[in-house]
């Protein structure tokens, strides 16, 4: 028995915040330096599920269990596979980040603010680390309260408006999903266990339901086409650290979600549906990639490219072959950082001139030549340039839909022009040509924590780029189980 | 004849006989001292709730004992239910002290009235008899009209009294309509007797319907179901809050304790019927009370419409303890343990919401609005934050007991097979998201309008507090009240 690593991954930054509530916005050096002393911590912790992971296993590892509501046998079950592990230390990370981000940007009641981001790292830790149906739930669920107040309290001017539309559109989803839980409970017999759910053979008419009731959930939280209306006004309002959290980890949830759920427990009905979710997929990438190509807003362009992206990691998922697989997984970490990294941006052009509008900025390399290099760096990523982390999840996808099906791989293929066309497009009104107004020429440089932010972004995005082997290789033992498992009918 | 008469065993009925006691030492002692010390009456009703709660730990053996010639009975159940009434009780008075004594209604009549209703609220929960359950009703229900019109010059008040005694008498008048047809066709007043009448089968079937109906709507009445519910939004808007939240917690206890011993101590064996009514009821009731409730702009009316939907909730799971006409133990302890829950949780909430309003409330003002919660977070908070538990309690979002609560009578219900009915729930809960939502959008995005600092005294602040991190505390680690809650069930069945 190993020790309790997941739990501290979990309540390290939820109990790191206590404090950080009780010192109050009052005394602000102390609070941020604090938070970021938890952020750090949690960040830490989370280091030795990376170096004491055997990445030849693929079965559940660092295991935690204890009961926890004996009445209907639900237990505090925690545990990783090489699928879930990545994502623990990304999360954390990026919380580390956004702490940083939010230092000198954030005057309205920060310790709330950075509060409540500690508590959202810790619930999402708790969602990848949960291997009890209702523990999963009762962390997906709760971590819908902070980021509704982070969303409602630091957001734009529309802010209510978006807080209400992501809260009711994720709690509609994940409330038919309980229902489903509840369901595979009273069919295994009285077990919450996520992987006894993996064996239980369950009838094709019960699976496609299921199946159904966590499509809802999933697809609101990836957020597919036609659910994902909630996240462009989201990103919108929230505060630049909110849609950092939110483009970077809350949309992997999700994808996750299909992996742990979806797929093993209903393996045919997966299978039967498949063509729906890669239709889906299809239409996120291609015409969401169209979408985003005639915004006006950085961050809604950016929202719908997320949403095109995470289009290739359901494709990926749905077309059941390990390169697929892995390529969307790679692909959910590289947009992890990516994204992070694009509304990290757009957040420090906003911070100095308080609008996210691509009309109103022009020449931005003249006036911050250090931004504009990371910027452009960034987009590249985006658009999925060779060497950066955002190629090597899209060409693994396209192999693997190509081998599927030709034309399948095809379409996807497509996002090759139009995340390029979109990104490059703005960065091109964004950050060349001339100064274009007075409030550009004003424009400062980033100063040393900016750079820090986006320049430890900047080597986590060239360093899966050229050397994403470390992330395959963790997650190859548990893919190649995953597939196994799946192509066996449960019927 | 003298020699006839056995003294009937006082032990198990110990509990109530203290409290009518002590009574009387409350009455007179506000007669001698009510003028000049206010405070005597009211710290002898904590006291005597106090000792209550003593005597009802000593003398609960669980073991089931009928006394009174079978009229009274003392089982684990009762124990259990009459615990958390005096908690209610005793935390609904630390909360009301200061707001009765700001606007000059800490008399002696309110203590009493408390009192009385309370004594009220232990008969019907120890009832074995329908004249027992009936005597218990009336006296609560009597105590709590005087309650809502102990405001005198408050026309609100008044109003509210009036039509709270109107429907009352109505729904007390259909009950005891329905007792007499089940006793003519039973032949039996007894609990016991009626239930071991069904369950021979020699009781005419259409006349003992026909009871029924009468019957699950008085029972229907008293948990506010739609569509009788008419009474709940206009009392809890018209009583004086203190009144509001004492009528939202303990005798929804009381309610679901006369709905447990009618409908299956007593009328197990036609489960299947009432059960169909009930399904009705609960589902008009989630719905009706989730979407009235989008529409308040008072913050009691919308907890009144939120109080008929989460009684919805809870007949959920009482509606599910048989299974296509089959009996099986099991099912029947979950679903009825998982109500019973759901009751405890939902009185835990409603008390500490309730709080919240007298928090902001200070002499001269009602803070009942919702107006009145805008920008709280920058006026409390701490508080704020209490609030915030409560309203995703309210609203089934975990780590709260809300969620646990509506978990619990989820399962039962898509235990007994009522998938869709759970599905319709949910989906309903999903509009109920919305209003608890808007009070926590109202706290935390809104700027104060009230700038006011909050006057409340210590007691308030300490026990609201406490009943919030209770909310939380007891969603984070469910186990132990779930399983209190089962094993009362479990053996008193």
């Amino acid at each position: 028995m190993n020790s309790q690593l997941l739990s501290l991954a979990i309540w390290v930054p939820i109990l790191g915040a206590v404090p950080v509530f009780w010192v109050g916005s009052e005394r602000r050096t102390l609070v941020r330096w604090l938070s970021l002393a938890v952020a750090v911590a949690g960040f830490l912790v989370t280091l030795p599920l990376y170096t004491g992971f055997d990445a030849t296993l693929s079965g559940m590892q660092f295991v935690e269990q204890a009961p926890w509501i004996t009445r209907f046998n639900v237990q505090y079950l925690l545990g990783i596979d090489g699928i879930s592990m990545p994502f623990i230390l990304l999360n954390s990370l990026i919380t580390v980040l956004v702490v940083l981000a939010g230092w000198e940007v954030i005057e309205d009641k920060q310790a709330q603010y950075m509060g409540a981001f500690l508590v959202m790292s810790g619930l999402m830790n708790g969602i990848f680390c949960a291997l009890d149906g209702v523990l999963f739930y009762v962390f997906f669920e709760a971590s819908l309260i902070p980021m509704y107040i982070i969303i409602g309290a630091w957001g734009g001017p529309n802010r209510v408006y978006a807080a209400f539309k992501f809260f009711l559109y994720t709690l509609l989803g994940s409330l038919l999903m309980l229902v489903a839980l509840i369901w595979l409970f009273l069919e295994s017999g009285g077990s919450f266990n996520i992987l006894d759910w993996h064996q239980l053979r369950i009838g094709m008419a019960p699976q496609i339901l299921i199946f159904i009731a966590f499509l809802v959930s999933f697809a609101v939280k990836v957020p597919m086409w036609p659910v994902h209306t909630w996240l462009p006004d989201a990103h919108v309002e929230a505060p630049t650290g909110g849609s950092v959290v939110l483009a970077a980890i809350a949309l992997k949830l999700g994808a996750y979600g299909f992996v742990r759920f979806s797929l093993p427990i209903v393996p045919d009905a997966s299978h039967h549906l498949a063509p729906l979710i890669i239709s889906l997929s299809l239409i996120a990438v291609i015409y969401i990639g169209f979408v985003a190509l005639v915004q006006t807003d950085m961050k809604k362009l950016i929202a719908y490219s997320s949403i095109s992206h995470m289009g290739f990691v359901t494709l990926g998922f749905f077309i059941f072959n390990q390169i697929g697989v892995e390529g969307a997984l790679v692909q959910m970490i590289s947009h992890g950082f990516v994204s992070a990294a694009m509304f990290l941006c757009v957040g420090v052009m906003y911070d100095r001139m308080h609008s996210r509008m691509i009309a109103d900025y022009g020449g931005v390399v003249n006036t911050m030549p250090k931004f504009a290099a990371l910027f452009v760096f960034f987009s590249m990523a985006n658009s999925g340039l060779p060497a950066t982390s955002g190629f090597v999840g899209e060409f693994m996808v396209i192999l693997g839909a190509i081998k599927f099906n030709f034309w399948v791989g095809f379409a996807a293929a497509t996002t090759l022009i139009l995340g390029a066309a979109y990104t490059l497009w703005m960065v091109k009104r964004v950050v060349f040509g001339d100064v274009a107004n007075a409030h550009v020429a004003e424009l400062k440089d980033i100063g040393s924590r900016e750079l820090l932010v986006l320049g430890l972004l900047a080597v986590c995005v060239l360093a899966m780029g050229l050397y994403p082997f470390p992330f395959t290789e963790v997650m190859h033992a548990s893919v190649d189980n995953l597939l196994k498992h799946v192509a066996v009918s449960k019927l | 004849m003298l020699n006839n008469f056995v003294m009937p065993d006082l032990y198990p009925a110990a509990p109530e006989i203290f409290l009518l006691l002590m009574s009387f030492l409350v009455l007179f002692v506000d007669l001698i001292f009510g003028a000049t010390r206010r405070w005597m009456a009211a710290m002898l009703t904590v006291i005597t709730l106090l000792g209550c709660t003593a005597i009802t730990l000593v003398t609960s053996d669980g073991q089931t004992t009928l006394t009174f010639s079978n009229m009274f009975v003392d089982d684990l159940l009762a124990d259990f239910l009459k615990l958390v009434t005096y908690l209610a009780v005793i935390m609904m008075l630390v909360y009301s002290r200061q707001y009765m004594a700001d606007r000059g209604l800490d008399k002696g009549e309110f203590y009493l009235l408390v009192l009385y209703a309370t004594l009220g609220m232990m008969v019907m929960i120890s009832a074995a008899n329908f004249l027992t359950m009936y005597l218990g009703l009336e006296l609560m229900s009597l105590s709590l009209y005087g309650l809502v019109a102990i405001d005198r010059d408050s026309t609100r008040g008044t109003e509210a009294a009036m039509k709270y005694f109107v429907l009352g008498a109505l729904a007390s008048g259909l009950l005891l309509y329905g007792m007499s047809m089940i006793y003519g066709a039973t032949g039996s007043l007894e609990i016991g007797g009626v239930a071991q009448a069904l369950y021979q089968g020699q009781a005419e079937k259409p006349v003992l319907v026909f009871g029924l109906v009468f019957l699950v709507a008085g029972v229907a009445f008293k948990l506010g179901l739609v569509p009788f519910h008419m009474w709940i939004p206009d009392v809890y808007h018209g009583a004086p809050t203190t009144v509001t939240m004492f009528i939202g917690s303990a005798p929804k206890l009381a309610a679901f304790a006369m709905a447990l011993r009618l409908l299956v101590y007593a009328l197990f064996g036609l489960a299947v019927d009432w059960q169909k009514m009930l399904l009705i009821m609960a589902v008009l009731s989630i719905g009706l009370g989730n979407l009235a409730a989008i529409a308040q702009t008072n913050i009691k009316r919308m907890l009144a419409y939120s109080a008929i939907s989460h009684m919805g909730y809870m007949v959920l799971g009482l509606m599910s303890g048989v299974v296509g006409g089959q009996i099986d133990a099991f099912t029947a302890v979950n679903a009825y343990s998982s109500a019973l829950y759901y009751t405890v949780a939902y009185v835990l909430m409603s008390l500490g919401a309730f709080g919240m309003v007298l928090l902001l409330s200070r002499a001269g003002y009602e803070a009942e609005n919702l107006e009145d919660f805008k920008g709280l977070n920058k006026r409390s908070p701490w508080f704020a934050a209490i609030m915030l538990i409560i309203m995703f309690s309210m609203a089934g979002i975990p780590f709260f007991i809300g969620f646990f609560a509506k978990f619990a009578v989820l399962l039962a219900a898509i235990k007994a097979g009522y998938t869709a009915v759970a599905v319709i729930a949910v989906m309903f809960s999903l509009v109920g998201a919305y209003y608890y939502l808007r009070v926590v959008k109202l706290m935390y995005f809104d700027t104060p309008v009230d700038s006011a600092p909050i006057t409340a005294g210590l007691d308030l602040r300490l026990l609201l507090s406490l009943n919030g991190l209770a909310v939380a505390a007891f969603g984070v680690f469910p186990d132990a009240v779930m399983m209190v809650c089962t094993t009362a069930l479990m053996r008193s069945l």
